[in-house]
């Protein structure tokens, strides 16, 4: 005999680490991690590319390919050659040509054959993308406001076990079996919990009022683009603070106040005042939120074709509303536009950012430009601005 | 002892009595999902990457559609190491001992198994297992991101081994002599009676730098693991264990007819002289056999592809009842699968198989060309080349150390696919970091180059 073969028995019943650990499973895990980083990079242009709003607590579904690790291959040949088993004489006739735009699908081992949907989740999508965006010019206001929270101070030995501090309590331990010998490891008396104190703290409060234009001459696209910018707007700025007041103005040759879901869905018709949402954007701010304490940005959305004879109230609304915002933005939805930000109501917010230095303007044309208008907007550096 | 036990012992001193000869076995029996992971992986413990992730997800799939079943995986070596699938019945395991002896005499005897052998010193498994945890440390130490890196351009590169070279390779010579056209020579004569040229007659040959490489060089893995000009060591050690991996492949890659004939011609003939076994239990290996060593035409009229364990068990039986038992163990010793099939399929044997050679247009048509034997061996090994890879070879480093690579495409046929070319260029430039530049042929024939940096 050759040496010695055998079984190999593992003892007892004991799993081994095979049953514990798949690494197929780790391998595909990391090729996912992959893929969701491809997506991840292409976001701006996916999302803005779907046609409809997802819901804000809700996932989108991107369907998405296999990655495929690239080996060095000839090129497909014109045809192939190959070697098969069974009746068959020269000329005969095995398979017919398949249907052009079939594709090869029946086979399923090619690579790319497989197509998996990757569910990401709104949150996520809006931490990537508004990792480094935040609100231009906040200040934290002079009113003084003050908000109460809870804060870490001192220890007591009495708590809820949540707020066990071990770190703390074995340091106790250590102290009492320094002076004691032959003590028990520990005691009840070692514990000590962490206590919280309620403390009123300054914060900054902000308000950001969204105004859209749904006149008749904004077209299906317009309003869509225009939607688009108001929603991953408003779940970046969710995401990123706590304490913010959203306001939702339409109009058309009147304004009104929606609720955030209505104003998703709003469509109407007749012209265009701009003036309107203007005005009422700074008689919501004298009702409800004080310029003195609340930070107010405003974001107006419309494809820029303003009644004529409005064009003096607007300017005027608009200078009363630039005197006491931080930030002014203008989205003109331009997707029939031969020149971007040409309209006249684009002139009025450019005199407004000459005049304030706290204003901006940026066309959506495509899907896109939704992104790149939320980048222009919220990537802006504080310094930047004049106080 | 269970019953296997019992049946593998005896299967065992069969196997000694007819000759074969191996080393130790170590048999496993390991659950399914340690099965399918084997065969993803091809190794028990093997280093990680996504793209074996892809691979699993695909074999998944497969197993769950019933399309594939794994009885067994034998990996050579001193001890060898065979894992059987748990779910195997008793009657199927049988079988199965009886096909892993086979393995393992053909690795012990046949000439490329034991010269890859030698070279990873009958320890695969446990190297595999060790390049996998030294990995592992360098992602720790390194970061996922750099480490997979490395390993995309190295695993792109899987193939490209020069398998008769040595694993533990010497670099170049640093300098080759010059060299001078001999006395006689009409234009040395000339030379010499210029001013000063008779000097340089009796001059010592001046030594001269080796161009690297000195002649284009196949194996990409060693070469940019010795000269590549940026990689840090940690990132060479990479790829030579990508490549050491590989050698173990090759031989694998190389006999696979060949070793599947041997074994099914082996786990047959055991098992009709094992009168130890219960008649039904025999009865019931044997149904395993057929099932495994058919043709894969056995319910259709005809099948797109061959069965290597029919075609290899077909042609030993043909090789044993006319040459005799001592010239098949000649045969396993000394061929792999490009001689084994050029010698031994005759056009009598591809009749019996009922092989045919087909054509499969652009449009998806397959028509039937021919039964011609020369072209049936050369259709059947025309994958097998070169390690199924395309012949790439590293031809030039620039002065500013970048690196040029040259598609053999006259041997080949056809250029390369240039998608897949530029982003295996990608990879490789990671690494490189330099100018790369692959030069190829087009859909036209027309020389192109691709380049990166």
């Amino acid at each position: 005999m050759a040496g010695s073969s055998g079984f190999v028995d593992h003892p007892g019943t004991g799993r081994q680490w095979y049953d514990l650990f798949s690494r197929g499973a780790r391998d595909w895990l990391r090729h996912n991690d992959k893929v969701r980083a491809a997506v991840r990079d292409q976001l701006p242009e996916l999302i803005a590319g779907s046609d409809m709003l997802p819901r804000a607590d809700s996932t989108v579904h991107v369907p998405v390919r296999f990655l495929e690790h690239s080996r060095l291959r000839l090129r497909d040949a014109d045809s192939a050659e190959g070697v098969g088993q069974g009746d068959g004489k020269p000329g005969d006739r095995l398979a017919p040509p398949t249907e052009p735009g079939a594709g090869s699908g029946a086979g399923g081992n090619n690579e790319g054959g497989y197509q998996f949907v990757l569910e990401l989740k709104i949150d996520d999508i809006v931490d990537w993308l508004w990792e480094e965006l935040k609100l231009p010019n906040l200040k934290v206001k002079s009113g003084a406001v003050r908000h109460d929270d809870y804060t870490r101070e001192g220890w007591s030995r009495r708590g809820v076990r949540s707020r066990l501090d071990r770190r703390r309590s074995l340091k106790e331990a250590i102290k009492r079996r320094a002076v004691q010998s032959g003590a028990p490891p520990f005691t009840n008396d070692d514990l000590r919990y962490q206590q919280l104190a309620l403390r009123r703290r300054p914060t900054t409060e902000a308000v950001v009022y969204f105004a859209m234009d749904v006149s008749s001459s904004m077209t299906e696209e317009d309003r869509r683009l225009a939607k688009t910018f108001f929603f991953w707007v408003v779940q970046g700025l969710r995401r990123q603070y706590t304490h913010l007041e959203l306001v939702f103005v339409a109009h058309t040759v009147e304004a009104w106040e929606f609720p955030e879901a209505e104003f998703f869905q709003v469509s109407g018709t007749g012209g265009t005042v701009a003036s309107t949402a203007f005005r009422k954007t700074i008689e919501i701010a004298a009702q409800r939120y004080d310029p003195g304490r609340f930070n107010t940005y405003v974001f107006y959305a419309s494809d820029g074709e303003n009644f004529r004879q409005d064009h003096d109230a607007a300017a005027a609304a608009l200078a009363e509303l630039g005197g006491f915002a931080n930030y002014i933005g203008y989205i003109e939805t331009a997707s029939r536009a031969q020149q971007p930000l040409a309209t006249e109501t684009a002139a009025l917010f450019e005199q407004l950012e000459a005049e304030t230095g706290a204003a901006g303007r940026h066309a959506l044309s495509t899907p896109e430009s939704v992104w790149d208008a939320i980048r222009a907007f919220f990537s802006r550096r504080d310094e930047a601005v004049a106080s | 002892m269970s019953a296997l036990q019992g049946y593998a012992g005896r299967l065992e001193t069969l196997a000694h009595e007819h000759g074969l000869d191996y080393y130790p076995v170590q048999f496993e029996e390991v659950p399914s999902s340690f099965m399918m992971e084997i065969a993803v992986y091809g190794l028990p413990v093997r280093m990680p990457h996504w793209s074996f992730g892809v691979r699993y997800i695909y074999q998944l799939v497969q197993h769950r559609m019933g399309h594939s079943r794994l009885f067994e995986v034998v990996f050579p070596g001193n001890p060898g190491r065979a894992y059987l699938a748990g779910n195997n019945s008793l009657q199927e395991n049988t079988l199965v001992t009886a096909h892993v002896l086979g393995h393992a005499d053909f690795a012990k005897n046949n000439s490329l198994f034991k010269r890859s052998q030698e070279q990873v010193g009958y320890r695969i498994v446990e190297q595999a297992a060790t390049h996998a945890r030294e990995i592992g440390d360098a992602v720790e130490l390194h970061g996922q991101t750099r480490v997979e890196q490395v390993l995309d351009a190295a695993l792109a590169l899987e193939a490209h081994i020069d398998p008769f070279q040595n694993l533990r390779r010497e670099r170049y010579p640093q300098y080759v002599d010059a060299t001078r056209n001999p006395r006689g020579d009409p234009f040395q004569k000339r030379f010499d009676t210029l001013p000063g040229g008779a000097l340089l007659v009796d001059a010592p040959l001046e030594r001269l730098r080796t161009p690297i490489p000195p002649s284009p060089e196949r194996d990409l893995l060693w070469f940019i693991a010795e000269y590549s000009p940026e990689l840090e060591e940690w990132e060479r050690d990479i790829f030579r264990a990508v490549r050491e991996e590989s050698f173990y492949f090759y031989p694998v890659f190389a006999c696979q007819i060949m070793n599947e004939g041997w074994a099914s011609y082996w786990h047959a003939k055991l098992l009709r002289e094992a009168d130890f076994l219960p008649h039904n239990e025999y009865l019931d290996a044997l149904k395993t056999h057929s099932d495994v060593v058919r043709p894969h035409a056995a319910e259709q009229q005809a099948s797109l592809t061959t069965n290597p364990y029919h075609l290899g068990f077909v042609l030993w039986e043909a090789i044993v009842e006319e040459h005799g038992l001592e010239r098949a163990f000649q045969i396993r010793g000394e061929d792999d699968d490009f001689s084994f099939v050029r010698n031994h399929l005759t056009q009598e044997l591809a009749e019996e198989l009922k092989l045919f050679r087909y054509e499969r247009a652009s449009d998806g048509s397959v028509a039937v060309l021919d039964h011609d034997i020369h072209a049936l061996r050369e259709t059947i090994l025309a994958p097998k080349y070169n390690f199924g890879a395309p012949a790439v070879l590293a031809k030039h480093i620039g002065k500013d150390g970048s690196l040029t690579l040259h598609h053999e495409h006259e041997t080949d046929g056809r250029g390369l696919d240039l998608n897949r070319a530029e982003r295996v260029l990608d990879y490789l430039h990671r690494v490189w970091r330099r100018r790369v530049t692959l030069e190829t042929v087009d859909a036209a024939g027309q020389p192109k180059a691709l380049s990166r940096g």
